[in-house]
């Protein structure tokens, strides 16, 4: 009996441990090639020699690529975006959230409510245009000519991440905001001093889901900014990417890398940055999917 | 008596010959006429709090409830001009185009729907269930570095962003010509007899029959490490003795599975299931916005394409928001009844 058990447990750990290695090498080894391929010869590259290692390795994709203003542009205004569109959702995610919060709120269902509709119904990708479009002409009208303000502004608040921070606040023990309001605190100081020190990890995990959401944000930002130096890197790619595919634009290659050098170089600048943070975040991460359940 | 007069909150008790007062009556009138001025007091007392909710409501106002009050233009007679409060009612035209079935445009329609339910149903049935067995195989390893590594690894892909995700896979099996070779997945895949040579040849995003497999292989590589978390969380937090009892009574691992773990992780697996029903028509329209081409629509092309399409490049604004209408109320319904059913069932809700 006692073999028998053992046995089946055995096999299921091999199952296991086969299967986990095969998905993680699956993972890791696309971006493996990506490398790979943007530092490999032009034949190597059009002929699929290239497996593992870089073969007939050359830089010339990087160092042309480098040498390309829009790249740089490209990579600034995804960093502009990334950091004014985090502090700007996270600014406004905090302190509604704490509002929330508050059991003493009038009308808190119904806010709650005003929220997490927004989660069941969306009006869809075309009215959603037409109304950033009527908001760029007020932004226009205000003097803001900047397309990356729109994007910054109008994109990219998400109901989920306030109601995380919500709950986060909701279990801060009541007696210490008490204790800080008989110490003569007004509201913006409990919450800077008392609430965002006691849920730092949380509110770390949110800006986080913030921050990846900016800097991989797409489509919108390919919508509205018309200014080829305004675009941020994902629309820079993506555009590299549909020239690229275009039989017109590459019949006359003649350069000593292949064309898919110049993508792959691409994805590995892209990714790059996210590899060299990710290690240090990769715990909030875990940790925010945890926090995800919603309650009201 | 003129007491009484005086006031509606005596009561004459005919027991005791006196008049009492109603304090409740008192109290339920003060309320009333002093309602809307208690509620400005409470608000004028607290304004700090109130200032703190004004931005978070002001950005929904403009970019999540405005966009559906545009919404209202799939009624009205499409005008450039216009905004859609003056444009000339035109009542339920629009959908009747959509739903008559018998046009190039609305077979495409019918199309989308299709596609849009089709995508979000394979999802369910092969996308969801694969977190959930990651999750049972990271339990089975016990070191904890090999395990932080398996972790760490099969994560990575959902830190990509779509547009890396999508350009590598189109890399990936891109098409062969007479001096390139296709890519290298398309390669391995005729290796394997998955594909014919000419398949992987032509591109393998150029054919019909393979997008949907593409869209949830790519979805499961992308997102299987990344959500599997919840669900080991929730094995980890099973208790070690409960394995050892199930020992004891000789139950195998597959015993084992199907009356511990599974038991233990099913309120996780059902509050999951219901987030994924909701959002069952919401397909990542960006995702096959960058994987679909002409070739695949038959395939591909969803509600949310196929409005953005005849939107900005057939100019029929109020034909595309009708059609994404259609599929966000449907959408709603369903995540409306997935939540209620849950509760009824299980006591377990999502909202």
């Amino acid at each position: 009996m006692k073999r028998k058990l053992e046995i089946s447990e055995l096999i299921f750990k091999i199952i296991s441990y086969l299967f986990l290695t095969v998905f993680a090498i699956s993972c890791l080894y696309p971006f493996v090639y990506a490398i790979s391929a943007s530092m490999s010869g032009r034949s190597a590259v059009e002929y699929s020699q290239v497996v593992l290692f870089p073969k007939e390795t050359q830089f010339e994709a990087f160092k042309v690529m480098f040498s390309d203003n829009l790249f740089w542009n490209a990579y600034s205004n995804t960093l502009f975006l990334t950091f004014y569109g985090t502090l700007w959702a996270l600014g406004v995610a905090l302190l509604g959230a704490y509002a929330l919060s508050k059991k003493r709120l009038l009308f808190r269902k119904g806010f709650n409510f005003f929220l997490v509709f927004t989660m069941w119904f969306s009006a869809g990708i075309v009215p959603q245009y037409l109304n950033y479009l009527n908001t760029q002409k007020v932004f226009n009208a205000v003097g803001i000519m900047d397309d990356k303000w729109l994007v910054v502004i109008a994109m990219g608040m998400a109901a989920m991440n306030i109601i995380l921070l919500r709950n986060a606040f909701e279990g801060v023990p009541s007696e210490i905001e008490e204790a800080a309001i008989v110490d003569g605190a007004t509201e913006f100081q409990i919450l800077s001093k008392v609430y965002i020190p006691m849920c730092k990890s949380t509110i770390a995990t949110v800006a986080l889901f913030f921050g990846i959401s900016r800097w991989n944000g797409y489509y919108w930002a390919r919508q509205m900014i018309s200014n080829p130096s305004e675009r941020p890197l994902q629309v820079f790619i993506r555009l590299k990417l549909e020239e690229y595919q275009d039989p017109e634009q590459m019949a006359g290659w003649n350069k000593s890398y292949a064309s898919d050098s110049i993508i792959y170089a691409l994805i590995v600048c892209s990714v790059i940055p996210i590899l060299v943070i990710y290690p240090f975040i990769q715990k909030y991460f875990a940790k925010g999917v945890n926090m995800g359940g919603v309650k009201e | 008596m003129k007491k009484q007069l005086a006031s509606d909150y005596l009561i004459y008790d005919e027991a005791s010959g006196i008049y009492k007062e109603d304090a409740e009556q008192a109290v339920r009138d003060d309320v009333e006429k002093h309602q809307w001025l208690n509620v400005v007091g409470i608000i004028a007392r607290d304004w700090r709090l109130y200032i703190m909710l004004v931005p978070m409501l002001l950005v929904f106002l403009f970019w999540r409830y405005f966009p559906m009050y545009e919404l209202l233009g799939c009624f009205k007679v499409q005008d450039e001009v216009k905004t859609v409060a003056n444009q000339f009612y035109l009542g339920f035209s629009n959908f009747k185009l959509l739903l008559s079935g018998s046009t190039t445009l609305s077979m495409d329609f019918w199309r989308a729907m299709r596609n849009t339910f089709l995508l979000s149903f394979y999802g369910l049935c092969f996308g969801f269930p694969m977190p959930i067995i990651v999750a049972l195989f990271f339990n089975e390893i016990r070191s904890n570095i090999a395990r932080s590594v398996y972790q760490v690894l099969t994560y990575l892909p959902k830190f990509m962003s779509t547009v890396v995700m999508t350009t590598l896979v189109t890399m990936l099996v891109k098409q062969g010509s007479l001096t390139t070779s296709m890519g290298i997945l398309s390669q391995l895949f005729v290796k394997l007899g998955l594909i014919s040579a000419e398949v992987g040849n032509a591109g393998l995003l150029n054919a019909p029959n393979f997008f949907r497999a593409i869209y949830q292989i790519s979805g499961i590589w992308e997102g299987a490490g990344y959500d599997s978390i919840v669900f080991f969380a929730a094995i980890i937090a099973i208790s070690p003795t409960s394995y050892e009892a199930a020992q004891i009574d000789g139950a195998g691992k597959m015993a084992q599975m199907r009356y511990v773990v599974l038991p233990s992780i099913l309120s996780t697996i059902v509050i999951m299931l219901i987030s994924r029903i909701g959002s069952l028509l919401n397909v990542g329209y960006e995702k096959v916005l960058l994987l679909y081409n002409q070739n695949t629509y038959v395939t591909a092309d969803v509600v949310s394409t196929f409005a953005q399409r005849y939107a900005f490049d057939g100019g029929l604004k109020g034909l595309a928001s009708a059609a994404e209408m259609m599929n966000n109320v449907v959408g709603m319904l369903l995540v409306i009844s997935a939540n209620t059913i849950a509760r009824k069932a299980s006591n377990v809700s999502l909202y």
